[in-house]
C-alpha cells in the first residue's frame, strides 16, 4: 500500500515533468493561505500517512508526510514528549510533511529551535520522480550534504517530502506563565535581557501593551525564575500560547493584511504604521498594516531582517522578501539541481523557482 | 606518523603563472611555493595523508579571498581552503596542482552584541577565542569540539562540528545566524540574517558541513548563550557496556537531557587513568559521565535523579563532583583519552560513526570481534547521549601492513553504524578519509544529488574536488574492489 503510494507520486510527478505541467502539491490544506499562490495539478499526499517509527529514549520519531501533526503529538505526549519546536496547526488537519516544508515554528522556537533544528532525516520524490534518502534517525551525521534542512522550509519547491525523522523532546515537568504591563519597547529589552542570563523561558509574547513569559523546567527552577522575573500568574496559560500558536488570537483577525517580520531581536521598531504582536523574545514581529510592501521591507531590511507578507496579501506584492540578484540565482541553481523540469509548487516561493 | 606520502610532480610552469597571477594583487609574502614553505601545509589531523601544495595563499581579508578565487576560477586552478588544520578526515587535504587557501589570518572577532547575544567573527577565529571573549559578558559559544583550543570556527562550519554538549546545545548549525561566503567566482553573498530565519532556502544549513565544496566562508555570526550558573556531574561504573547503555537510556526515558553524557569502555579508562589520575575504576567494564547544567535549582533536582537512575540502572559505583575543581578533574579523564590512548601505541585511527544507542551493545561486540580479527586492539569513547562512537584503533605506521589493517578494521567499523541504521560519520566529516564508505552509505542516486548541488555552487568543480562526495565511477570501482579483494590496486593513481 505505502510502496504503491509512492510509485503513484513518483509516476504523477514523471509524467508531469515530461509534459513540463506544474504540480501543486498538498497535504493538510491548512496552510493554503501561506506563500504565493498555489498553481498546478494537485498532488495530493495525505494518504502516505502513519507513524513509521518512534523510539522515545532514543529521542527520534519517523513518520509519512501526510500524517497529522495532532496524532504525532497524541503518541509524543503518551510517552511524555514533545516536538520542542511547537508547530502551528493554524485552522487543523495541518500535516508532518507541510509543517516541514513550510517551516513554520511556533512560541517556543527563539529558546529550543527551529523545525529544521529537529528534522534529522528525509525520505522525498524529487523532480524527477527519483526516491531518494538523506541524513538518518541519529543525532549527528555529516554524511553528505544536509538536504534534509535544505528541504525544511522549501515550500514544496524541491521535492515531495515522504517520510521525516525529527528529534524528540521531553515534556517539561512544570510550566508556568507569567504577564505584566510594559510598553512594546521595555517588553523587548526585558526579552532579550531574560535570554543572557541563564532562566528556564520557553516563550515570549507582547501583544496589546502586556508581556507574557513562558517558564518550563524543573519545577524548582520555575518556581524561582518566576520568583526573579515577577509579574501575574496566567490562568489559561495553555490556551493562551495555543491561540497565539495558531494565530486565533484576536490580533490576527479582520481584513489588514499581517506581516511576519524576522528581524534582529533587538531592533527597534519597525517604523510602521499598525498594530505590532511580538515573539520570539523580539526576533519575530507580527504586522497588520495597508502600509506599502517596500516601506515594510525596508524597514525589516534596516534590522537585517526580512518581511512575509503572511496573511490577506495583495496580488501585487510577492510573499516573500525579494532576494539579492546573487542569491536569486544560486536559488535558481539549486532549483534545477533538484527539480529540473520545474514543475514542483512552482511560484509558490518565488515566481522564478 | 610515517605514512605513505602522496606526490605528483610539480607542474613548475603552471606554479609560476599560478604566483604571478596571485602576486598581481597579494604580496609576495603571502603567496608561497617554495617546498619548505609549503610543506607544513601538506597536511591536516589525519595526517596518514599527504600532498604538498602546488601554491599555499594566505590572504587577510575578505577582498583578498575573492581576487584570489576569482584567479583561481579565471584559470581553473582548484583551491582547497584551510582553517587551522585540526581536521581529523583530510577535508584540507591540499592538491599537487592545487592552490591552498589558509584563512589563519582572517583572526579577528569583529564585533560582540552582548544585548542580541551574537559574535561576528573571521573564520581564522579559534573557537575557544569566541568564548573567552565572551566570558566578561556572561555568554558562551556552546559547541565544543574537543579540539576547541586550536580549530578554527570557519574549519567548524565547513565540518558542522560538535562536541561534548551538543546533545543539548546543538552542532555548529544550531549556532550559527549568518554567513557571508565567497563563491568560486569570488563574489560575495550573505546566508541567514539577524534574525532568527531568512528568506528562501535555508542555505545556511547546506554550506554547514559541506567541507568546503560550495564556498568559502569569510564571515561568520554565532549566537551566545548565557553561562550556565551550576554545572555538576556525575561519575557511574557499570560492570558491563550493555548496562551502561541502558542507564543512558533510562536517563532519557525519564525525560532528562544531559549536558553531556559520555561513555568509555575498560581499554580507554585504563589507558587513561595511569595517565590523568581523574578517578575512574579500573575495574569497569565502562563507565558514564552524566552532566546536568542550568540554574542552581535545576542542576539540583536534576543531579539527585540522575544519581538515582544510575543506581536504578545497577551502577556499582555512582560519585557526583562537589565543586568545580572536581567537576573538571571527572572530565579531564575524558578529554585526555585521545592523548592517553596516544601514549599504549605509537599511532592510533579515531573513526567517528553515529548508531541508535540501542545498538550499541552489539556494535561493540562486534568491535571486539574485529580486534581479533585484525589483530589490532581498540579502544571506545563514546559520545552515549547522541549515539556517536569515537573508536580508537591503536596501531604502529612503522610495522609494514598494520596501516593498511587499521584502514580495513575502520572502513569495517564504519559498514556496521551504516547496517545498524547509524552513519559513517558523526561530526568529524568524510573528507578524504571515509570517502570509498559514502558509496555504501548512500546510492548513486543521492550522491548524483549531491553532485548536482555542488554543481549549483562550482560549475567547474574547483573547490575542494575529490572530497566528501565520490564520483558514481570511483564507487563503482570500490565495488568491484571491494567483491575481490581487500587492499586498493595501484594506491599511486588519482581516483575521481
Amino acid at each position: 500500500m505505502a510502496d504503491a503510494l509512492i510509485q503513484q507520486f513518483a509516476e504523477t510527478i514523471r509524467a508531469a515533468a515530461d509534459a513540463k505541467r506544474p504540480l501543486c502539491i498538498r497535504g493538510g490544506g491548512s496552510k493554503d493561505f501561506y506563500g504565493n499562490t498555489p498553481a498546478g495539478d494537485p498532488l495530493a499526499v495525505s494518504a502516505y500517512r502513519g507513524i513509521i517509527a518512534y523510539e522515545p529514549t532514543e529521542l527520534v520519531i519517523t513518520a509519512r508526510a501526510g500524517t497529522p501533526l495532532a496524532e504525532i503529538e497524541a503518541a509524543m505526549r503518551e510517552q511524555g514528549q514533545m516536538l520542542g519546536f511547537e508547530p502551528p496547526h493554524f485552522s487543523g488537519g495541518a500535516t508532518l510533511g507541510g509543517c516541514v516544508a513550510a517551516g513554520l515554528s511556533g512560541p517556543r522556537r527563539a529558546y529550543a529551535g527551529a523545525v529544521r533544528d529537529f528534522v534529522l532525516g528525509v525520505r522525498m520524490l524529487d523532480g524527477r520522480g527519483t526516491d531518494l534518502s538523506f541524513g538518518g534517525q541519529v543525532m549527528k551525521n555529516v554524511a553528505g550534504y544536509d538536504v534534509s534542512r535544505l528541504l525544511t522550509g522549501s515550500l514544496g519547491t524541491l521535492g515531495v517530502i515522504l517520510e521525516v525523522s525529527l528529534k524528540t523532546l521531553p515534556l517539561p515537568p512544570a510550566e508556568l506563565t507569567l504577564c505584566c504591563e510594559q510598553p512594546r519597547t521595555e517588553a523587548i529589552a526585558l526579552m532579550n535581557g531574560w535570554a543572557g542570563t541563564p532562566l528556564p523561558v520557553t516563550a515570549t509574547c507582547h501583544v496589546e501593551k502586556r508581556l507574557y513569559v513562558r517558564l518550563a523546567g524543573a519545577e524548582s527552577a520555575v518556581k524561582a525564575a518566576a520568583r526573579k522575573i515577577g509579574g501575574e500568574e496566567v490562568n489559561n496559560a495553555a490556551e493562551f500560547w495555543r491561540n497565539i500558536r495558531d494565530q486565533r488570537d484576536v490580533f490576527f483577525s479582520g481584513d489588514t493584511p499581517v506581516w511576519r517580520l524576522s528581524l534582529t531581536p533587538t531592533a527597534p521598531g519597525p517604523d510602521v504604521p499598525g498594530p505590532q504582536l511580538v515573539e520570539w523574545g523580539g526576533a519575530l514581529r507580527w504586522l497588520k498594516s495597508d502600509a506599502d510592501a517596500t516601506h515594510i521591507r525596508n524597514a525589516a531590511r534596516k534590522a537585517d531582517g526580512h518581511a512575509t507578507l503572511f496573511r490577506r496579501g495583495h496580488s501585487h506584492a510577492g510573499a516573500f522578501h525579494p532576494l539579492p540578484e546573487a542569491l536569486m540565482q544560486l536559488h535558481k541553481r539549486v532549483k534545477q539541481a533538484m527539480d529540473p523540469a520545474g514543475i514542483l509548487n512552482r511560484g509558490r516561493m518565488y515566481s522564478d523557482l | 606518523m610515517n605514512a605513505p606520502v602522496q606526490t605528483i610532480p610539480v607542474d613548475y610552469e603552471r606554479q609560476r603563472a599560478v604566483c604571478a597571477a596571485l602576486r598581481a594583487f597579494m604580496p609576495e609574502h603571502s603567496v608561497l611555493f617554495e617546498r619548505e614553505d609549503v610543506t607544513p601545509y601538506e597536511c591536516d589531523g589525519l595526517s596518514a595523508y599527504r600532498q604538498v601544495p602546488m601554491v599555499v595563499t594566505l590572504p587577510e581579508n575578505e577582498q583578498q579571498v575573492c581576487e584570489i578565487l576569482e584567479a583561481c576560477c579565471l584559470m581553473r586552478v582548484p583551491v582547497v581552503a584551510r582553517g587551522a588544520g585540526t581536521g581529523l578526515s583530510g577535508g584540507a587535504l591540499p592538491m599537487g596542482n592545487g592552490v591552498l587557501l589558509s584563512l589563519a589570518r582572517l583572526m579577528n572577532i569583529l564585533d560582540i552584541d552582548p544585548a542580541a547575544r551574537t559574535a561576528r567573527v573571521q573564520p581564522g577565529v579559534r573557537n575557544l577565542a569566541i568564548s573567552e571573549a565572551a566570558a566578561p559578558l556572561g555568554l558562551y559559544y556552546a559547541p565544543d569540539p574537543s579540539s576547541q583550543i586550536a580549530c578554527s570556527i570557519g574549519g567548524n562550519v565547513a565540518e558542522n562540528s560538535g562536541g561534548v554538549h551538543c546533545l543539548k546545545y546543538g552542532l555548529t548549525v544550531h549556532n550559527i545566524l549568518k554567513l557571508r561566503v565567497a563563491t568560486i567566482e569570488g563574489e560575495i553573498i550573505e546566508i541567514g540574517g539577524g534574525g532568527l530565519d531568512a528568506a528562501g532556502y535555508d542555505l545556511l544549513a547546506l554550506m554547514t558541513g559541506s567541507e568546503g565544496l560550495l564556498g568559502v566562508v569569510t564571515e561568520i555570526t554565532v549566537k551566545l548563550l548565557p553561562r550556565p550558573e551550576s554545572a555538576r556531574v556525575v561519575l557511574a561504573a557499570f560492570d558491563d557496556v550493555a548496562t551502561a547503555g541502558q542507564a543512558v537510556a533510562n536517563v532519557i526515558a525519564a525525560g532528562i537531557i544531559p549536558a553531556g553524557m559520555e561513555m568509555m569502555d575498560q581499554p580507554a579508562i585504563l589507558a587513561v587513568e595511569p595517565f590523568v589520575h581523574a578517578g575512574y575504576p579500573t575495574d569497569a567494564a565502562g563507565i558514564l559521565l552524566c552532566e546536568s547544567d542550568g540554574t542552581h535549582e535545576e542542576v539540583a533536582d536534576e543531579i539527585r535523579r540522575i544519581e538515582d537512575i544510575m543506581t536504578a540502572s545497577g551502577a556499582h559505583l555512582v560519585r557526583t563532583s562537589h565543586d568545580e575543581a572536581e567537576r573538571l578533574k571527572f572530565w579531564a579523564g575524558r578529554k585526555a583519552a585521545f592523548p592517553a590512548v596516544g601514549r599504549l601505541s605509537p599511532d592510533y585511527y579515531c573513526m567517528d560513526g553515529t548508531i541508535p544507542r540501542k545498538r550499541l551493545a552489539e556494535v561493540l561486540r562486534g568491535i571486539a570481534a574485529m580486534e581479533k580479527k585484525y589483530a589490532l586492539r581498540c579502544a571506545n569513547v563514546f559520545h552515549a547521549g547522541d549515539g556517536n562512537l569515537h573508536p580508537l584503533i591503536l596501531y604502529d605506521a612503522n610495522d609494514p601492513g598494520q596501516l593498511e589493517r587499521t584502514e580495513a578494521f575502520g572502513a569495517e567499523i564504519l559498514k556496521l553504524c551504516i547496517d545498524v541504521g547509524g552513519t559513517i560519520t558523526g561530526e568529524h566529516g568524510v573528507g578524504v578519509e571515509k570517502i570509498d564508505s559514502m558509496c555504501i552509505q548512500f546510492r548513486s542516486a543521492e550522491l548524483e544529488t549531491f553532485h548536482a548541488l555542488k554543481h549549483a555552487f562550482d560549475e567547474h568543480g574547483l573547490l575542494n574536488p575529490g572530497k566528501a562526495v565520490p564520483t558514481l565511477h570511483r564507487c563503482a570501482e570500490f565495488g568491484r574492489m571491494h567483491v575481490h579483494a581487500g587492499a586498493e590496486k595501484f594506491p599511486e593513481l588519482p581516483r575521481f
